[in-house]
């Protein structure tokens, strides 16, 4: 089923640059005395879909949360849209207005009504004039297709929903890349389907994507590249073809073994 | 799949049927605020204690109505309103005691309060300057009015008016301003923000370097806090050609309010910088605003304004001299901010930690992410503990009156000296007016508080 729809996919724009966007080299982390992230080198180029699966706990969120500071690595480089991310604040918050990040629990700002949702890190970060970040913003609620609930509050709207209000606020930024912490995680199956199609038709647009998540089906799809971890380690990355079809790793054939049969 | 082995099909929508008489109209209501409790007879067991709530109930209502039937005779139906000219306490005496009303009455003597209303609500303010108070809390309610009222426009901007101008116009309506003011200094502090401010333009537009620029924001603030002082000073030293009312002076409700308005304008920003600090993950700012916080609540009240009004000179040099009513407003203002801030920091305490993640992740400042995200939620989440705070604040203003400034409280126990009204009910008619006061005061903020609560909440759930 997969396969067939495989094909359903418009892959004119997916393609992948030699611009790096993404470099971790030798990057480790400690909560405390453990090692949650191990000896960990992964490259991004521009326009590729990237999907990380793995066993709970093994450091998936953690690695992506990485990228963009909202946890800090100890020892190794990590290097974000050529821009170096150590402890200073500016260049903080100049790699975080290139990345976009979507939550497992969409993380809406519950007092702003979806627009303002989508428009206050246009005009308070990117200082644009308020006019030009609502069209911007219904721009983007178009794409994600919930135009019409501009101006409702998050909590009236449906997980799914909410989660493509998330992905809208996220692109509203105008970001080079985007980070997506098990989008579909905390949502009811038929939820699921309309976040994942609002992403496909993102990567359908020549997004750079890191995706944390356990939608295979979505990594057979778009990714140009799934990669397995386990205990704080990449163990396997492959195109998604070889990936599923031949693992190499008996952790990873566990893995997909205990997945995709059932 | 044949019919038969289809075992039920509605082939029409089951009929809306109107509710049980528990649940709609006049016995619905009274089944669910009163009678819930006590019909049910299912059992023997059930049916006893049903009967007794019932008892129970009744004897409350009983004690209720029969204490509130009292104050109501008391203060309105055997209360004396009005006397004749020149007739004092004769007005409010029964005839065993002196005066005209039958014996065993009891009632309000109303005619004391109204003869001490100018004091209970200005002290020993002069009497022909009444007008400035009065001035002063008319702009201050209609100011207040208007930033609650929802469709008025501008609200924004009068917030601010009274925030910034509005205290300075009440400070020298009241004291009648023409403070000595140092017009030598405020020149040299003008002269420095000023300057302050061009090196920020200057550093702004990269004309000073990069490290410079940097602090570019940091000298424009301190350029216009510079100015903002200098301007504040050279406006109190104005003559206004008002006469000069000293603080002594002042009493009663007037006192009241100032320090409670003071208290609870102070207290919110105060306590909200505070709050933050403590939950900051700079070590001097969390170390300072817990030793801060814990400091003022370890202490009473009383004995802060103690220390203010009677140690504090002891430390000053000769000749420094603070106003008395000044120091115990910085003291209530400090105190409050410190109950103020674990307030708050219970409402940050509550915040989900996705909050702040979804505003770090859109490239939000600390300041941003603050100010846009994580305080409106927090501070709507604490609106019952902070207005709790508040009342408390009012009601905490009472204890002023031991470092002998006369607030509402002190001033109506002081007319009890003066033996022309010197009537058997004239403590009692003192205390019920000022409770009345103090209710319609409090009762008010917590009702504005119940409809910022349901305004707020509205907004977010469906």
């Amino acid at each position: 089923m997969a396969k067939a729809e495989a094909q359903n996919i418009d892959r004119s724009k997916m393609t992948v640059s030699d611009e790096v966007v993404v470099s971790m080299s030798g990057v480790n982390k400690w909560y405390g005395t453990f090692h949650v992230l191990r000896d960990i080198n992964l490259t991004v180029n521009k326009g590729e879909r990237i999907v990380i699966c793995g066993p709970s706990g093994s450091g998936k969120s953690t690695l992506i949360r990485c990228l963009n500071r909202l946890e800090e690595h100890q020892l190794g480089d990590i290097n974000v849209h050529g821009i170096e991310l150590n402890s200073d604040v500016k260049n903080i918050e100049e790699i975080r207005r290139e990345v976009g990040m979507v939550f497992q629990h969409f993380n809406l700002f519950p007092h702003l009504t979806i627009l303002e949702n989508c428009t206050l890190a246009p005009i308070w970060v990117r200082q644009m004039p308020k006019k030009d970040a609502e069209e911007i913003a219904m721009k983007y609620l178009e794409t994600v297709k919930i135009p019409e609930q501009a101006h409702k509050y998050p909590g009236q709207l449906s997980g799914g929903q909410q989660q493509r209000v998330a992905i809208a606020r996220a692109l509203c930024m105008q970001p080079q890349l985007m980070l997506f912490d098990e989008p579909t995680s905390a949502l009811d199956p038929e939820m699921i389907k309309e976040v994942l199609d609002t992403m496909v038709a993102l990567a359908e647009d020549g997004m750079t994507m890191v995706c944390v998540t356990h939608e295979m089906g979505f990594a057979r799809k778009v990714a140009n590249r799934v990669i397995f971890m386990d205990e704080g380690q990449i163990i396997e990355e492959k195109e998604p073809e070889t990936f599923f079809n031949n693992p190499e790793n008996d952790r990873t054939k566990l893995f997909l073994s205990q997945i995709l049969n059932h | 799949m044949s019919k038969k082995n289809v075992n039920f099909v509605r082939t029409e929508a089951a009929p809306l049927l109107p509710p049980p008489a528990s649940e709609a109209g006049i016995t619905g209501w009274l089944y669910q605020n009163i009678l819930n409790s006590m019909t049910d007879f299912s059992s023997p067991v059930a049916s006893i204690k049903s009967v007794l709530m019932a008892l129970v109930t009744l004897f409350l209502l009983y004690v209720g109505l029969g204490q509130f039937w009292a104050l109501l005779d008391f203060s309105l139906f055997s209360a004396v309103w009005t006397t004749p000219e020149g007739v004092k306490r004769e007005a409010c005496l029964t005839v065993d005691q002196g005066g005209e009303l039958p014996s065993g009455w009891h009632g309000a003597c109303w005619p004391f309060v109204s003869a001490k209303l100018k004091f209970l609500m200005y002290g020993a303010y002069d009497n022909d300057q009444l007008w400035r108070p009065n001035l002063t809390a008319i702009i201050g309610l209609i100011g207040l009015a208007w930033v609650m009222i929802e469709p008025l426009p501008y609200r924004r901007y009068v917030g601010a008016f009274l925030l910034t101008i509005y205290p300075l116009i009440a400070l020298i309506l009241l004291t009648g301003g023409n403070f000595d003011t140092d017009y030598n200094s405020v020149t040299v502090v003008t002269i420095l923000g000023l300057l302050l401010i061009t090196i920020g333009r200057q550093a702004k537009a990269g004309r000073l370097g990069a490290t410079a620029g940097e602090f570019a924001g940091m000298f424009g603030t301190f350029g216009w806090i510079f100015i903002a002082y200098a301007a504040v000073n050279a406006t109190l030293g104005v003559d206004f050609n008002l006469r000069q009312i000293g603080t002594n002076d002042w009493g009663g409700l007037l006192i009241t309010l100032v320090v409670a308005v003071t208290g609870i304008v102070a207290s919110l920003p105060l306590g909200i910088v505070l709050a933050l600090g403590r939950r900051s993950e700079m070590p001097v700012a969390r170390i300072l605003s817990t030793v801060f916080i814990e400091f003022w609540r370890g202490v009473p009240l009383i004995t802060v304004l103690f220390m203010a009004s009677v140690m504090l000179p002891l430390f000053l040099p000769e000749g420094v001299n603070f106003d008395n009513l000044l120091r115990a407003l910085i003291g209530v203002m400090l105190f409050s901010a410190a109950y103020m801030a674990e307030v708050i920091r219970g409402g940050l305490q509550a915040m989900d930690k996705g909050q702040f993640e979804g505003a770090d992740a859109l490239g939000l400042s600390y300041w941003q992410k603050m100010r846009l995200i994580i305080l409106p939620q927090a501070l709507t989440h604490v609106i019952p503990g902070i207005v709790n705070t508040f009342i408390g604040l009012f009601k905490d203003t009472t204890l002023v009156s031991i470092v002998s400034i006369f607030d509402m409280l002190g001033a109506v126990q002081s007319t009890y000296a003066d033996p022309s009204w010197g009537t058997p009910v004239q403590d009692e008619t003192g205390y019920l007016f000022i409770v009345i006061i103090y209710f319609v005061f409090c009762f008010g903020m917590s009702r504005y508080s119940m409809f910022m609560e349901y305004k707020l909440s509205t907004s977010r759930k469906n």
